[in-house]
């Protein structure tokens, strides 16, 4: 029997997205995108002291299941630690939508996570290179 | 129906009859029963190009051109006979097709084997901009190596080449015009022999991707006067790893060969090598012999079926859909109108992505093609990133025309509530 894909949350989370827009001075930035598809990506968060995600923004296009993933991936996010984020993977993204996916849409709900991914890296990166010059 | 043979009229293809052929369209997608639309990526197949397939691994399979055995011989004339075909089906001499992978691995042939042999600095080559990435980006590379120029012939806002532009791209350091026969996207017919005449006219050759054209109306060569003519054999119902290249022999006999090794040789020599006659010497190693085999079975099928019927039914079924695609709201269709083009009609929902439209499609046993369908410089035209794509072929029926626009409705109901 067929499932639906398009369940109320994901349609809610894709009409009315949990932070989406652009903050000014973020200490996190990274924008990717799906070449497949043309599904593009910007996640930017803040860090408190403790390095935990005081505050986290997205803004892109994209299809339901991207922008929807993204949506909830704020809302997962707000308030961890980078660690924390690290050890989410595929099967997180899966839980947050709650429904089975073909391998070409797993794509699309990955895509926010591995920007964030993406972002903490490069971010991460930076700290040691100015704590080795210094 | 039968005709008078007076009247020479095609026989109106007989689509249920032709349903009963394919074995794959009684499966049920998601407890629907399939809706297949996306001929243009690839075609269902015939059981008789899948008996015949059977047949040579269970019954009649060997190597061939090398053994003076029974089941080599067998083999060797079914491959040659495939091969009689395909050319007989195009109007063109048995030494000037080539059996390759697919329309890619052709357009790969004549970039390499022909191009770089023949391309120097300063050179121009003129595609359009309504190309699939096969007969751009080969075009590209080697353009590279060479020094050379690649220039695009503009698109329309109706989808059509800018003719007038091709006049003026096309001139004395234009070295090889490349355009598609039929756009994968936008289902234009380009005017291939008008644009022979204005390549030849400089002295310059024209290859055509045909791999949108071939299934779907006649192609005589001849006719279209093209010096190469690329497709692929499973989009006209024959097995994957099966395409081909039509070469003018006199061009095919100047040129290197595309992949070295066995079978395309004369005589080897620690030295060097010699080459075979046309058109092995473009047929390096095992051939796919099977698959071969099975696309001149796919010839014969459409053969049977006569390709004027072919395309009056895919005519009929466009001009179906276009009407029916016209009536939904917000909906938008792109390139010529229905009368003008193949059976290929691309189009978006405005507030639906691509992905999310093919999804709930497939939903209900629809299946069509969502993204940038290999054309990404015609999408950067279009101005948008991917776009739905519907292909019809002989398997295709009015009520399923009908199931496509009942689905696109309940995608509109889901996407824009």
């Amino acid at each position: 029997m067929s499932f639906n894909l398009y369940q109320e949350d994901i349609l809610d989370h894709y009409e009315n997205p949990y932070n989406r827009g652009t903050m000014d001075a973020p200490t996190l930035e990274f924008r990717d995108l799906n070449p497949l598809c043309g599904d593009e990506v910007c996640v930017q968060a803040r860090l408190d002291e403790q390095e935990h995600l005081a505050e986290v923004c997205f803004d892109g296009k994209g299809c339901v299941i991207s922008l929807a993933s993204a949506s909830m991936l704020m809302e997962e996010v707000e308030g961890k630690t980078l660690e924390e984020v690290k050890q989410m993977d595929r099967q997180t993204m899966l839980d947050l939508l709650g429904i089975p996916l073909t391998t070409m849409r797993v794509k699309c709900a990955m895509l926010a996570l591995r920007t964030l991914e993406k972002a903490i890296h490069l971010y991460e990166g930076q700290k040691s290179e100015t704590s080795v010059t210094h | 129906m039968t005709h008078s043979s007076a009247s020479q009229a095609p026989t109106a293809l007989d689509v249920e009859a032709v349903r009963r052929d394919f074995p794959v369209l009684t499966r049920r997608i998601h407890g629907c029963p399939l809706v297949y639309l996306d001929s243009a990526a690839s075609s269902q197949k015939p059981q008789a190009v899948i008996d015949a397939v059977q047949h040579h691994h269970t019954t009649s399979y060997a190597n061939i051109h090398r053994g003076v055995y029974t089941l080599s011989e067998e083999v060797t004339l079914a491959y040659e006979q495939a091969h009689a075909k395909v050319s007989r089906f195009i109007n063109a001499d048995f030494e000037e097709v080539i059996f390759t992978k697919n329309t890619t691995e052709s357009l790969n042939l004549v970039a390499y084997a022909w191009g770089l042999q023949n391309l120097q600095a300063g050179d121009e080559i003129v595609l359009t901009q309504l190309e699939h990435h096969s007969n751009i980006v080969p075009w590209q590379q080697v353009a590279r190596y060479a020094g050379a120029t690649v220039r695009y012939i503009r698109v329309n806002a109706q989808g059509k080449l800018d003719m007038e532009h091709a006049a003026t791209l096309i001139g004395p350091r234009t070295k090889l015009v490349s355009v598609a026969h039929v756009s994968n996207v936008l289902g234009t017919v380009n005017p291939v022999a008008e644009l022979a005449r204005m390549a030849h006219a400089q002295g310059t050759l024209l290859c055509v991707d045909g791999a949108q054209s071939i299934p779907h109306m006649a192609v005589d060569i001849r006719a279209l006067d093209c010096d190469f003519f690329a497709f692929s054999g499973h989009k006209m119902l024959g097995p994957t790893g099966i395409g081909g290249l039509f070469g003018k022999r006199a061009i095919l006999e100047q040129m290197e060969p595309f992949l070295f090794g066995g079978d395309m040789i004369r005589e080897v020599t620690f030295e060097g090598a010699s080459w075979n006659d046309l058109p092995w010497k473009f047929e390096a190693g095992t051939s796919p012999i099977v698959q071969g085999i099975g696309l001149g079975v796919a010839v014969d099928y459409l053969q049977q079926l006569g390709m004027e019927a072919v395309h009056a039914y895919e005519q009929a079924l466009v001009s179906y859909a276009f009407d029916q695609m016209r009536q939904v709201q917000d909906l938008e269709i792109y390139g010529p109108e229905a009368d003008q083009r193949s059976g290929v009609v691309s189009f978006n929902l405005e507030g639906a992505h691509p992905h999310d439209m093919a999804s709930i499609l497939d939903q209900h046993g629809v299946a069509i093609r969502g993204g940038h369908h290999c054309a990404m410089p015609l999408m950067r035209v279009l101005g948008v990133n991917g776009a739905n794509r519907a292909s019809f072929y002989i398997y295709n029926t009015f009520d399923e025309v009908d199931l496509l626009i009942e689905a696109i409705g309940e995608a509109r109901r889901i996407l824009r509530r």
